[in-house]
């Protein structure tokens, strides 16, 4: 198996670990990840929540560039994910703004690229190639899997069902842990709002914590940098503001599905957590 | 020389205030043949038909060219008219310069008018081309069948068995008596529903004129109207009724429980069972399915206790044939199965979150919780009631995009019954519109809000656990605020929709239906019981969501419908059907295969060619099943077949009148 | 306040009705008001005007109002309305569709708004300059332009420790075609004025 990657711009930065998860979780899993040369931001909710053309553009210059290696595409951030799925499909319906978005850019797509988000990748493949290279049990974990927003909608580009999605809980579930039943999954942390607004990202965040907690988890597991980032950085800004004390440490789910498959936690960065993993990777047996 | 009369209707303004009716009418009196051409107000009023009468005696017309509205609506009227005037009723054409012309061009009153001329052309020209047709006569087999055994079936079929005539009611499941008798009160008078329908289920099994068939479906129906021939599969029962007496020993000693579909699941009956105590027939059958004998051959001991040796674990499954004249189709309908399509409700994972009619059995005092409102989960009596209207319905991204109709009045009904039976109970009612038109029903719906529940206007958009409660996330869309309730139970008001199977019965009785599954009527407004297929009746909701009142009401029409067609010793039947020039047709039969009513059939005639006597297949109609549909016209090849009325000689005339 | 003239308002304001329907490609006019939007939005607490109130001012040409409201900044996209609406109507996209607008024609913003308007600003314009974000630079320049020096001050350092912020922007091989992408887009935004 083999894909472009389109690794996003908090590769880097803030996102980091679930880039360097991903990648050492493909290896693992032989799936090959070819960064694609020259790739350039999503245009993410900034983009198109100003321009709808620019939105677009920014997304199409990515597909025409992953049209060139011809191979379909991945991506490991949810949000880039959906602007690259978008703007797919939203080429592929108007011939008039493919055209205009073409111009734009000046790199001719022509829409044969396939967009999918690195957990379908990976929960698409056959569960049992996955399970014989499993050497550790994740049946310690309690866990609140929390899809947020942006790979269940819209409705174009959803990977699973926006209201009760599975995709990550049976993922996870074939590596032995528990997932929970609990409101939030899909419910949104606010992501676009956490720089201008953070004080509505704190109380979005503190329900979707509190939910968490209450259903009984230990953890929380998500596929979404900007998920991560707000439930996991801000959690001391939410007990803070709302007297609470969760201690929920939260993972992306290439991390677990990476200690499952004996990965080293600091080839994992799970060093680089906000709230401190120790106590979960204790669990992991 | 053939002599047309032409009459141009003004429709009052629909027409007048449009087409110049007075040029049309000189214009048309230059056509060829035309000897007459006036413009008259109101054509179909009393005055203006004798008029037509009128001119066709003084100008000795032959033929009449009505230029007015659509034919669907007055064309009989005209027939009568002229044959009143002495001439064969189908020497009549209509220029539809209504609905074709003056409505759709309103706003060109020059193009319309010119229009409206070539539209007359049109017609004149077709009508001296016109030949007189003569109804035939079939002979009326005077029983009915009602298929389907709820409110609307038993309605029909005490209706024309009180007529005097004689029905087969047949019902599917083991009892008549469908949704009805499920319900609790009904609104707006609170009668108790069963109170009211098992005096009519008994009316129904003790009637001399009724043959009530439960356990059957239909199988295959053939024949036309008056003659229809129903071939029907007797499901095995494995109980001889003939022999029970129904005295109940069998099911209470049968071990096997199961879920009670009567009870939507809310309680357990046996696998020997009547559905209900007051059950018709009153006795039992067994659930082959659920049978311990019949599955592994062990148990047996229904058998062993009946008194009377009423246990048949051989029966087997019968064939009967019906022979009737008319079959009133009276199916009914299923709830919108929501929890497979609204996750934000739970997918119906919460047992807290029930449907109304699941509502119903527990508020009924005959019930599984002896009409005690609880929650089902713990079995708690619930103080907070939140009631979701229009789950399935008015959603055309998740349901129907249609209204169900009778939600708004029951859910004021289940509103007015928690905070009756609950002392300090809160009702809440999410809604988009409260649609309450019915005699009775505002007054109802005010009844219900005078006494405290609460009314809020805006959608649920989730339901979320809390505790063991439930959080119902909604908007009040009058504050423009997001409201919240912390339920203890959530009624869902779920869309009304066909019954599973009803579309493959259409198909089988041979009728049409909509977009939406439910049976189509022969015309929205004045054609409402009737379907497309002659002979074939509609009652109730299978044809669209509707309230016990409505349902009832349909239902006698139908029964009108019936005993109308049953009161005429024979029938005349429709003189457009399709004819077949037997010495062109190549006997290929490529018209049987189109035709939608099995009216083509083949028939060996034998010919003299050449000196010798020789056989050859050829396609005959069956003039009691042609509809006069046509399609077979447009499948033959050698143009052997016409359709009375629009012979392909007329039809040209009319083409070439417009386009040449 | 004043009422709202219905004799005129609908009518002078066609132009704008059919512009969002056609530029968001969203059948405005078919919602029916059923409030599931509100219902399940997570930030309707924070606007102004309700998700379907926004909607209806469209439905009735309120132009001024719909383009001056907080809701249109505050929406974060989750798309929860559009995925439940029983219309079948996207209403993130009449939304983004909407906030494009008063971008566009300079609609001067206050409180919650300004500060996101500002924030996607920062954001793209790093994206302009360096084809990707650079996230330092997005923070310092938001910060400057928002008059709240120390936002996030605390965040950042804790980020810095663990590796998460790089000093440098993170740049694309032809991070200058960037620039003349953003200039296109502006030009056909302006034609289409």
């Amino acid at each position: 198996m083999r894909y472009a990657y389109y690794p996003g711009c908090c590769d880097h930065t803030s996102a980091k670990e679930y880039d360097i998860s991903t990648r050492a979780v493909c290896k693992a899993l032989g799936i090959e990840l070819m960064e694609i040369p020259d790739w350039s931001c999503c245009g993410s909710t900034p983009g198109h929540s100003t321009s709808h053309l620019l939105g677009i553009a920014l997304s199409a210059r990515n597909l025409a560039l992953v049209e060139e290696m011809g191979l379909d595409c991945t991506a490991s951030c949810a949000a880039c994910y959906q602007r690259l799925a978008m703007a797919n499909v939203e080429m592929k319906n108007d011939t008039q703004l493919c055209e205009k978005i073409n111009h734009i850019t000046g790199k001719p797509y022509r829409g044969g690229v396939k967009v999918k988000s690195i957990l379908e990748v990976i929960a698409e493949m056959n569960q049992s190639q996955i399970l014989a290279k499993v050497v550790k049990s994740l049946k310690n974990l309690k866990i609140a899997v929390y899809y947020g927003c942006l790979m269940v909608r819209p409705r174009d580009i959803q990977i699973d069902d926006p209201e009760n999605p599975t995709i990550m809980d049976n993922l996870l579930q074939n590596l032995g842990a528990q997932t929970l039943e609990w409101n939030y999954k899909t419910e949104c942390c606010g992501a676009a709002l956490a720089m201008s607004n953070e004080d509505i990202v704190l109380k979005l965040a503190n329900k979707i914590l509190a939910d968490a907690k209450s259903a009984g988890a230990n953890c929380i597991v998500t596929a979404c940098p900007l998920c991560h980032f707000n439930l996991d950085m801000r959690q001391k800004k939410v007990n803070k503001a709302y007297e609470t004390d969760y201690n929920l440490p939260v993972f992306y789910f290439t991390q677990l599905v990476g200690l499952a498959l004996g990965i080293k936690p600091e080839a994992l960065c799970l060093r680089d957590h906000f709230i401190d993993t120790k106590h979960i990777l204790k669990l992991i047996v | 020389m053939k002599r047309v009369g032409v009459f141009v209707c003004w429709c009052g303004s629909n027409i007048g205030g449009v087409v110049d009716v007075a040029r049309l009418a000189a214009e048309a009196g230059k056509f060829p043949y035309v000897v007459h051409s006036v413009d008259y107000k109101y054509t179909c009023s009393e005055p203006g038909q004798k008029m037509i009468v009128d001119a066709i005696k003084e100008h000795r017309l032959d033929r009449v060219v009505i230029a007015a509205c659509s034919p669907r609506l007055h064309e009989q009227t005209f027939r009568k008219t002229i044959a009143r005037a002495g001439l064969n009723p189908y020497l009549l054409e209509i220029a539809n310069i209504r609905e074709h012309c003056s409505w759709v061009h309103s706003k060109e009153p020059e193009k319309a008018t010119e229009k409206a001329i070539d539209l007359v052309r049109r017609a004149v020209a077709k009508v001296v081309n016109l030949e007189p047709l003569s109804e035939s006569s079939i002979p009326i087999t005077k029983r009915a069948l009602v298929i389907g055994g709820g409110i609307a079936g038993i309605q029909t079929a005490l209706d024309i068995a009180d007529a005097g005539h004689k029905v087969v009611l047949l019902e599917k499941e083991p009892t008549i008596g469908g949704k009805m008798v499920m319900l609790d009160k009904t609104f707006p008078t609170m009668d108790c529903s069963a109170c009211i329908s098992t005096p009519k289920m008994v009316a129904v099994a003790e009637h001399p004129n009724i043959e009530l068939l439960t356990c059957c479906e239909v199988v295959e129906v053939s024949g036309y109207i008056g003659n229809f021939t129903v071939k029907v599969k007797q499901k095995a029962r494995f109980v001889d009724h003939t022999k029970c007496t129904g005295c109940g020993t069998c099911w209470e000693k049968c071990p096997k429980k199961v879920p009670s579909e009567f009870n939507l699941n809310l309680s357990l009956r046996k696998a020997i069972y009547i559905p209900f105590p007051q059950a018709v027939p009153n006795k039992p059958s067994i659930d082959a399915e659920n049978c311990r004998y019949l599955t592994e051959q062990k148990c047996g001991v229904c058998q062993k206790v009946c008194p009377v040796g009423a246990i048949d674990y051989e029966q087997k499954d019968e064939n009967l044939e019906i022979e009737v004249g008319a079959i009133v189709m009276a199916t009914g309908y299923e709830l919108f199965d929501w929890a497979k399509a609204y996750g934000e409700y739970g997918y119906g994972k919460y047992p807290d979150v029930i449907t109304g009619l699941q509502f119903e059995r527990m508020v009924n005092a005959s019930g599984p919780t002896g009409g005690k409102i609880i929650r089902p989960s713990d079995g708690k009596e619930p103080k907070n009631v939140v009631f979701v209207k229009c789950v399935g319905s008015r959603d055309e991204a998740k349901g129907k995009a249609y209204c169900s109709r009778a939600c708004c009045m029951y859910t004021a009904k289940h509103a007015h019954q928690v905070i009756e039976k609950i002392a300090d109970a809160q009702a809440f009612v999410f809604y988009i519109d409260v649609r309450t038109p019915g005699k009775g029903y505002e007054e109802f719906y005010k009844r219900t809000t005078d006494e405290g529940a609460q009314y809020i206007r805006g959608r649920v958009s989730k339901i979320l656990t809390s505790g063991d409660r439930l959080l119902v996330k909604g908007a009040d869309t009058l504050m423009g605020r997001q409201v919240e309730v912390e339920a203890d139970l959530v009624v869902l008001a779920t869309a009304m929709i066909p019954a599973k199977t009803a579309q493959d019965t259409a198909r089988l009785v041979g009728f049409s239906v909509d977009g939406d599954g439910f049976y189509q009527e022969a015309h929205p407004k004045l054609r409402p019981v009737e379907t497309n297929t002659a002979g074939i009746f509609l009652a109730g909701t299978c044809q669209g969501p509707k309230d016990i009142p409505d349902t009832v009401a349909q239902a006698s029409a139908a029964a009108v419908k019936v005993c109308v067609l049953f009161s005429r010793r024979e029938m005349a039947a429709d003189p457009m059907v399709a004819q077949v020039n037997q010495s062109i047709c190549h006997g290929c039969l490529a018209c049987q295969k189109v035709c939608p009513y099995k009216a083509i059939e083949a028939k060996t005639i034998s010919e003299r060619l050449g000196g010798q006597v020789i056989e050859r297949t050829v396609a005959h109609v069956n003039s009691g099943l042609c509809q006069g549909c046509g399609s077979c016209t447009v499948a033959c090849r050698s143009g052997a077949v016409n359709l009375k009325g629009f012979s392909d000689e007329q039809l040209l005339a009319e083409v070439d009148a417009i386009c040449l | 306040m004043s009422a709202i003239n219905l004799t005129t308002i609908i009518k002078d304001n066609q132009d704008f009705i059919k512009y969002v329907s056609g530029e968001s490609g969203q059948p405005v006019q078919q919602c029916y008001q059923c409030g599931k939007c509100t219902a399940g939005c997570p930030v309707a607490l924070d606007m102004d005007y309700s998700p379907n109130s926004i909607v209806r001012m469209v439905q009735l040409g309120l132009k001024d109002e719909a383009l001056r409201s907080q809701s249109i900044w505050i929406c974060a996209y989750c798309s929860t309305c559009t995925s439940r609406c029983p219309r079948n109507i996207d209403i993130a996209k009449i939304m983004d569709c909407l906030r494009g607008m008063a971008k566009r024609q300079g609609i001067k913003l206050e409180g919650r708004a300004k500060d996101i308007a500002l924030f996607y600003d920062s954001f793209l314009n790093t994206v302009k300059d360096n084809g990707r974000l650079y996230e330092l630079g997005m923070m310092l320049n938001f910060n400057l332009k928002s008059k709240n020096y120390l936002r996030d001050a605390d965040t950042g350092l804790a980020m810095f420790t663990r590796g998460k912020i790089k000093f440098v922007p993170m740049r694309n091989e032809n991070y200058k075609e960037m620039a003349l992408l953003f200039k296109r887009v502006k030009e056909l935004e302006d034609k289409s004025k």
